[in-house]
């Protein structure tokens, strides 16, 4: 009785080690598509520059959107480095300056991204608008 | 191993106790969702869609802790071969799976007015949704598998391999770049969801942890019945 109960564990122990080290080295070696997007780092350091379809996400750079007609371009920034988006048609509505957003579409060069699509990134902070307006005026 | 419990002394309370967890279920869900719908504030960023959120966080909380339940029983079921232990988890399991059904489809309708889509192979919602397909063959290996032996040795080993995958869920907002937001609860540090948002969603948490006793208990009275009437999944 107790030897079996020891081989039990013995197998779920093994099993269980097993299964996580493949996790592991599978997500590992995936760690590039597993991300849903790139950073404007991650951008900069890219061997090539890539012609299928890829995401970019980061914050939206105070006072850099720009509208005209409906073409918006704006800056996607890390906050190390940024990169220049423009994109035709309509945002979401939490899409604005110094909030989070991921944009996917083609990169044309390091430096410049035409997105196809606008997703935006919200963060963790939840709070009544008074809240808001009270920390804005500190 | 556990035969201490007197069967017929529990599913005497658990029988009798559902009406009573039922009427404090709807109590508390009317308090919760007064709370949660009509008396706490909008957010100052996405006005009144946040209200989603109370019912999103503690389904997918209720989810994520009825399968470590169910994981952990799984284990003792697996190891000491304790059949009540595979009793309960099996009856846990349907209100799990329920909560991760909520989770995934409220997730959904709050993705498409505020990141702008209805789904995304992010991380966290991919993994999501491998937890409702180990909720799945959980409870299917108990429907199909007709040998009563070898269904509690296999859907206690899906539930432990499942477990696996809990880990990963909390921790892939860290982990990658996802588009889910981080965690907004942390166990060492200021929780960034306001005081007054706290209170309807630790209320409908309460809500939903009762619905899951009701369903749980209803569940296991069904097994009690069909073991003590037929002598059918005898213990």
């Amino acid at each position: 009785m107790v030897k079996k109960v020891k081989l039990r564990i013995a197998f779920l122990l093994a099993l269980i080690l097993s299964i996580i080290l493949s996790l592991f080295l599978i997500l590992q070696s995936l760690e590039k598509d597993v991300v849903f997007f790139l950073s404007p780092t991650d951008i900069k350091n890219l061997e090539e520059i890539e012609k299928k379809k890829i995401r970019v996400g980061g914050m939206v750079k105070d006072k850099s959107v720009s509208i005209n007609s409906n073409k918006i371009n704006f800056i996607v920034t890390d906050f190390k480095n940024e990169i220049n988006v423009s994109y035709s048609g309509s945002v979401p509505n939490l899409f604005s300056e110094n909030k989070g957003v991921v944009a996917e579409g083609f990169l044309q060069d390091r430096s410049y991204f035409k997105a196809v699509k606008i997703l935006a990134k919200h963060d963790e902070n939840y709070m009544p608008p008074e809240v808001k307006e009270a920390l804005g005026d500190k | 191993m556990f035969n201490l419990f007197d069967l017929g002394k529990i599913f005497e309370i658990s029988s009798r106790s559902v009406k009573y967890v039922f009427i404090l279920f709807i109590i508390v869900l009317t308090i919760g969702l007064t709370e949660s719908l009509f008396l706490s504030p909008e957010d100052y960023k996405q006005s009144h869609s946040v209200r989603i959120m109370y019912v999103h966080v503690p389904a997918a909380w209720m989810a994520l802790g009825i399968f470590a339940v169910i994981a952990f029983l799984s284990f003792g079921t697996f190891i000491f071969k304790n059949k009540n232990f595979s009793l309960i988890s099996k009856s846990l399991a349907p209100s799990g799976f329920i909560f991760n059904i909520i989770a995934l489809i409220t997730g959904s309708i709050w993705g498409k007015p505020t990141w702008g889509t209805w789904w995304a192979w992010d991380a966290r919602i991919t993994s999501m949704l491998i937890l409702a397909l180990f909720y799945l063959m959980y409870l299917l290996s108990w429907r199909i598998i007709t040998n009563k032996n070898s269904a509690n040795k296999i859907s206690s080993l899906i539930a432990i391999v499942g477990a696996i995958n809990l880990p990963i869920i909390k921790f892939s907002v860290n982990w990658w770049n996802t588009l889910h937001q981080g965690p907004s609860l942390k166990i060492m540090g200021d929780t960034t969801i306001h005081s007054s948002m706290i209170i309807p969603l630790a209320i409908m948490t309460a809500a939903f942890a009762l619905f899951s006793l009701l369903i749980f208990l209803m569940k296991f009275n069904t097994e009690m019945i069909r073991i003590k009437s037929k002598g059918l999944d005898r213990l």
